[in-house]
């Protein structure tokens, strides 16, 4: 565009995730589950190749998505369009940004390509989001530019356990250095391995300073409302939506509870005769190294 | 005390409650039609407007907002607010509430890549610029009768205009701390009550 005075500002990378609040954003992997998503009300999706209950089965080495699939999804709907890089892998997103992408997840749903090192994210004008289990996490995925953060929970399980504590992990901590003496944050931000400047934005807040969703594990209207009054502004649904008996309902159902996550009576109505939820997984049972979430650091 | 609804059913209300509360102003999260009920304006937040929509359908807040447009009671609309107040759209989705003389086209200044800051004149609240935040932003492609164009960029797009208690803008005022426009949507509302009386 002419005369625009700055693109790819923090503003605008960060005031993307404010207009996506309050909504679902839906894994997609084809042209017509991206329109069936849109239909059913999502404020975006994310292209991928496989949902993660199948990245999960499939096993192996998990990458980007072939960008001929990014491209229709994107060309299929108006909604902003996200899709996946592997943690560290530079390239990926910088192929992911030029395929016009509103939005990279740099995601521990695929194989890290890098254990030490994230994505630089200041680099980019493509706004990122990354997963965070604790506050440290998402503070240190914050210092390197991500606009938005997501809590990882267990992807691909159906099971709401880890989002609910990686939320509780994080807002929770979030609540104590609040009612901490300014003295003690040096410290803290030592042992949790966070920027300085970060913990003293948050003391003074109460808040992160990006848009903060949940994910991996919702699987039904009830979890996104539960997640919703947790404190959370918003849900990624994974596998939940179409590795359920009827999608296009389900969909419906979890953006409706996600906006009336108070109101128990609506959410009673809205999760009648919805069919079955995805088939879960006990994440108690599961070997660490069949976890995602503790993939990145 | 003034007493100003937010549509709450996606977006980014929050941000518009925090600038109106800092103003003084009470406000009301509004889901649901009843919420409509008692308040003397009502803001249009940013967020996916086809989302917006498909909740006011499933709800019946559509009807009700239109009526109370019809009562003369001011309403602002940014981004997906100005999408959702205009009479129709260059794309066939989401079905707008047809209360402005406007036709939008979403998305218009591209993807997100292309989201920019740019100041702008606005005679209306007076220097300095005001710091303009398009994400994602609607374009105005007609703007018809009793269109009032209140701010326009470098490139001549219109992007604040107001039809008689309607304002809409293209930008996001509530994602930064310059309250101004929000107090002149207030002002919108005092002069309307002072009419009514």
């Amino acid at each position: 565009m002419a005369d625009n005075n700055s693109t790819g500002t923090w503003e605008v990378k960060s005031g993307l995730a404010q207009m996506l609040k309050g909504g679902v954003i839906m894994d997609v992997v084809t042209a017509d589950q991206a329109k069936i998503a849109e239909d059913a009300g999502a404020c975006s999706v994310m292209a991928l190749e496989r949902v993660p209950s199948d990245i999960r089965k499939d096993g192996g080495v998990a990458r980007m998505s072939d960008p001929t699939k990014i491209v229709e999804i994107t060309e299929a709907v108006t909604i902003p369009v996200m899709a996946k890089c592997r943690i560290g892998h530079f390239v990926e997103a910088q192929i992911l940004e030029s395929l016009g992408v509103d939005y990279i997840d740099e995601s521990e749903v695929l194989t890290p390509a890098d254990e030490n090192n994230h994505v630089n994210k200041n680099d980019f004008k493509v706004p990122f989001v990354c997963g965070a289990r604790n506050l440290g996490e998402a503070l240190r995925r914050i210092g390197e530019g991500a606009a938005m953060i997501r809590t990882k929970g267990e992807a691909g399980t159906g099971n709401i356990v880890e989002a609910v504590r990686h939320a509780r992990s994080v807002l929770g901590e979030i609540k104590r250095i609040q009612n901490m003496d300014e003295i003690e944050l040096m410290a803290l931000a030592r042992d949790l391995q966070a920027p300085f400047e970060l913990v003293k934005n948050i003391h003074k807040t109460g808040k992160l300073p990006v848009v903060n969703f949940a994910a991996g594990g919702i699987a039904s209207p009830a979890d996104a409302a539960l997640m919703m009054q947790i404190g959370v502004e918003g849900v990624f649904v994974g596998s939940g939506i179409f590795k359920s008996s009827e999608p296009q309902k389900m969909a419906n159902a979890i953006v409706k509870a996600t906006t009336h996550y108070n109101d128990p009576k609506l959410i009673a109505e809205i999760s009648k005769g919805l069919g079955d939820a995805m088939p879960g997984l006990d994440v108690r049972t599961m070997p660490e190294e069949e976890q995602l979430s503790v993939r990145g650091w | 005390m003034l007493k100003i609804g937010i549509l709450a059913v996606q977006g980014d209300f929050a941000e518009h409650k925090l600038m109106l509360t800092n103003l003084d102003v009470n406000t009301v999260e509004v889901r649901l039609p009843n919420q409509l009920e008692n308040i003397d304006g009502l803001i249009i937040p940013g967020g996916e407007s086809t989302t917006i929509v498909q909740l006011l359908d499933i709800f019946d807040i559509k009807n009700a907002i239109v009526k109370k447009a019809e009562t003369g009671m001011p309403i602002w609309g940014t981004c997906a607010g100005m999408i959702i107040l205009a009479s129709s759209l260059t794309d066939s989705r989401p079905t707008p509430l047809n209360l402005m003389n406007t036709v939008v086209s979403r998305n218009a200044f591209g993807r997100q890549i292309d989201s920019f800051e740019e100041d702008i004149k606005i005679d209306a609240i007076g220097e300095p610029k005001y710091r303009g935040i398009f994400i994602r932003a609607p374009m105005f492609v007609e703007i018809g009768k009793n269109v009032e164009v209140l701010a326009k960029l470098k490139n001549n797009k219109a992007v604040l205009v107001r039809q008689k208690n309607l304002l809409a803008s293209s930008f996001h005022p509530e994602l930064t701390s310059d309250t101004r426009i929000h107090e002149y949507f207030i002002k919108m509302i005092e002069n309307q009550i002072q009419n009514k009386k």
